[in-house]
């Protein structure tokens, strides 16, 4: 199992010391977040993408470059890649590149992405949202695997012989996880393929996702991936904590309260009963995450945000150590105790390379010379399938 | 079950007062339409039976479920209350020339498809009776966007009304009604033929929903989930 932290990237004024970072400090604080997960031993660094202040992660795959640079074992990960108004070659070709940066240290979360206005800005219409979700990701991943695509839909010009460049690292492309909200439609879609299935379990009831990944798991087992229980769920969560729980508490709460997200009608004593949030001692996050298994069945990756709201830097690094040394290190042991030994383990690009060769040498695509165009002859690598044929355009 | 009353059902009427005061006059009246209602439905031989949920003990868990979701336990057992009820009586001041914006936050945390086809009388109180048309000119437009089924009566009580025999027939034709509806099954014969027309959350709050875990996979949306689109079959492959 996987255990790790996402951020939204948002850049918020202190409300204790009355203080607002700078872009350029936040985009430090998210690096040096990054660098103290992968130091203290967490499997998972995951940040989201935006297109509007007060966020500075409009591109993941950019930021992830430089963090897969500065990191050794860390996986890097999206939450979530905007797969509503992004390119879907765009995404092909930026999360290729970054796999092989990254040396396969690297996966992604495809979601639509909530802030109504940027659906415009870039073209499109919220209201085709979970469409443009849907036909995104089946071009995605028909783009990552096959060297050659013909592509007609709804939403995007179609391609003709068209090839996303780099292909992915040995062939194998990065694992993908659907990000949940409320659509069955993407549980679907992610258990049609195999995907994983991640309920970000924030800003929500305790449970609530509950009914959304019993009907992914379900749907993961109609479509024959494995059983119910070998299906690959991810859960979010948020974590403050201190040793001594009032010390979280009374540390905790002018940034709890100072935050519009939470409503800013409960209390903070409130908020963390009737959510997944934790803040407390090491122990308390353990007995709380522990329940997540209990409603959820075994998962696979356990993410948590620790640096929202104007927490300064030096205080999310804190709570990275706290995670990484306190908390990870006793849950790998309870979850393992607990765990079904059918439950699949979290895939990652070496897990993926053993299913898709064994012990065979894995495919490394070398293109032909360049014909100046790709849509006619026959695959542009020296291994491509000499019998392959493009679907011509009709013209005229 | 076919005929009410062989089948042993209970009719449940729910009464949700947006009333605040105590004793209240809205829950006063809401209790007397009740009542007239439940009398309405034994004497055609049905067996009912009354719960209340009162909102202004929910105030503060209404506005918090507003600005951030979550829904403290007590709001969840009185929207499931509601959720369950075969009819509904629903009772408000009015405030400011609008029905009191208590009953309008709770209704804005239901499931949109929690009312549908639930038979429902309307009623409020109010200081003049210059506000008489709140009922039908605000409370019965909310309730049409939930697709509910309000009787064709709605009962308004100003202060003169109290003393008026008027108001207690108009009681008595409202809770008519509302027997005919629940007797009739109008409401649930009309919540079977068109459940699936209308739009419905995943897992919601609304009885019926639970049922509807057998989801519809064969939809455009469904059929775009696994592959397929407009020019390409479902399930076209790429593994």
């Amino acid at each position: 199992m996987q255990f790790g932290i996402f951020s939204v990237s948002d850049v918020t004024r202190d409300p204790v010391r009355d203080y607002t970072p700078t872009e350029a400090e936040r985009i430090d604080a998210l690096v040096q977040i990054a660098q103290r997960a992968d130091e203290v031993g967490l499997d998972v660094f995951a940040v989201g993408e935006h297109h509007n202040p007060p966020f500075v992660s409009s591109s993941p795959p950019i930021l992830l470059s430089h963090i897969a640079a500065v990191t050794k074992q860390i996986l890097l990960s999206t939450s979530v890649t905007l797969i509503t108004t992004n390119d879907p070659v765009k995404v092909a070709e930026e999360y290729a590149l970054l796999q092989h940066l990254a040396k396969g240290r690297t996966d992604l979360m495809v979601g639509r992405g909530n802030t109504v206005p940027v659906y415009p800005w870039f073209g499109k219409d919220i209201r085709k949202g979970l469409h443009l979700a849907l036909e995104n990701y089946n071009l995605l991943h028909q783009l990552w695997r096959q060297d050659v695509v013909d592509w007609e839909g709804e939403f995007r010009t179609a391609l003709q012989g068209f090839t996303s460049t780099p292909r992915p690292l040995d062939d194998v492309p990065p694992f993908v996880w659907h990000g949940a909200i409320r659509s069955p439609e993407i549980a679907e879609q992610a258990a049609y393929y195999g995907n994983g299935y991640f309920a970000n379990n924030v800003l929500a009831p305790n449970f609530h996702f509950v009914p959304l990944v019993n009907l992914y798991r379900e749907r993961f087992e109609h479509y024959g991936h494995g059983t119910k229980e070998q299906a690959i769920v991810g859960l979010g969560g948020q974590a403050f904590l201190a040793r001594r729980s009032q010390d979280a508490l009374d540390t905790y709460r002018p940034y709890f309260e100072n935050a519009q997200i939470y409503g800013m009608n409960s209390s903070l004593e409130e908020y963390k009963e009737l959510t997944p949030m934790s803040v407390g001692s090491p122990q308390e996050a353990i007995d709380k995450t522990m329940t997540f298994r209990e409603a959820f069945g075994d998962y696979q990756r356990q993410l948590w945000n620790v640096d929202l709201g104007g927490l300064p830097v030096e205080m999310a690094l804190e709570q990275v150590e706290l995670l990484g040394t306190e908390v990870v290190p006793v849950l790998r042991k309870e979850m393992a105790a607990r765990r079904s030994p059918a439950a699949a383990e979290a895939p990652t690009h070496a897990s993926l390379m053993r299913e898709k060769y064994g012990d065979a040498a894995p495919r490394r695509p070398r293109p032909s010379a360049n014909r100046g165009d790709n849509v006619t002859g026959t695959s542009p690598y020296r291994d491509g399938d000499p019998a392959y044929r493009p679907n011509y355009p009709q013209v005229g | 079950m076919d005929a009410l009353g062989q089948s042993g059902t209970v009719l449940r009427i729910a009464v949700v007062t947006a009333g605040v005061s105590d004793p209240s006059s809205t829950r006063m009246l809401a209790a007397r339409i009740a009542e007239q209602s439940l009398g309405a439905v034994e004497a055609a031989g049905a067996a009912g039976e009354i719960q209340f949920v009162e909102l202004a003990p929910l105030a503060v868990d209404i506005a918090r479920s507003v600005t951030s979701r979550l829904t403290s336990a007590a709001l969840e057992e009185a929207i499931a209350t509601v959720a369950a009820a075969d009819a509904v009586i629903v009772a408000t001041p009015v405030y400011k020339a609008g029905i009191s914006g208590l009953l309008k936050s709770f209704v804005d945390v239901l499931d949109e498809d929690l009312l549908i086809a639930t038979p429902v009388i309307l009623s409020a109180t109010a200081e003049s009776s210059r506000h008489a048309m709140v009922l039908d000119g605000q409370l019965r437009p909310l309730l049409a966007f939930m697709r509910a089924l309000p009787t064709p009566t709605s009962v308004f009580a100003a202060p003169e009304d109290w003393g008026s025999p008027e108001l207690s027939a108009r009681v008595r034709r409202a809770a008519t009604e509302l027997a005919q509806m629940l007797i009739s099954r109008v409401g649930e014969r009309i919540t079977d033929a068109t459940w699936a027309q209308h739009r419905h959350g995943f897992a919601g709050r609304a009885v019926r929903a639970e049922r509807s875990t057998d989801l519809d996979f064969d939809t455009d949306l469904m059929r775009l989930a696994t592959g397929g689109g407009a020019s390409h079959p479902a399930g076209g492959q790429l593994h």
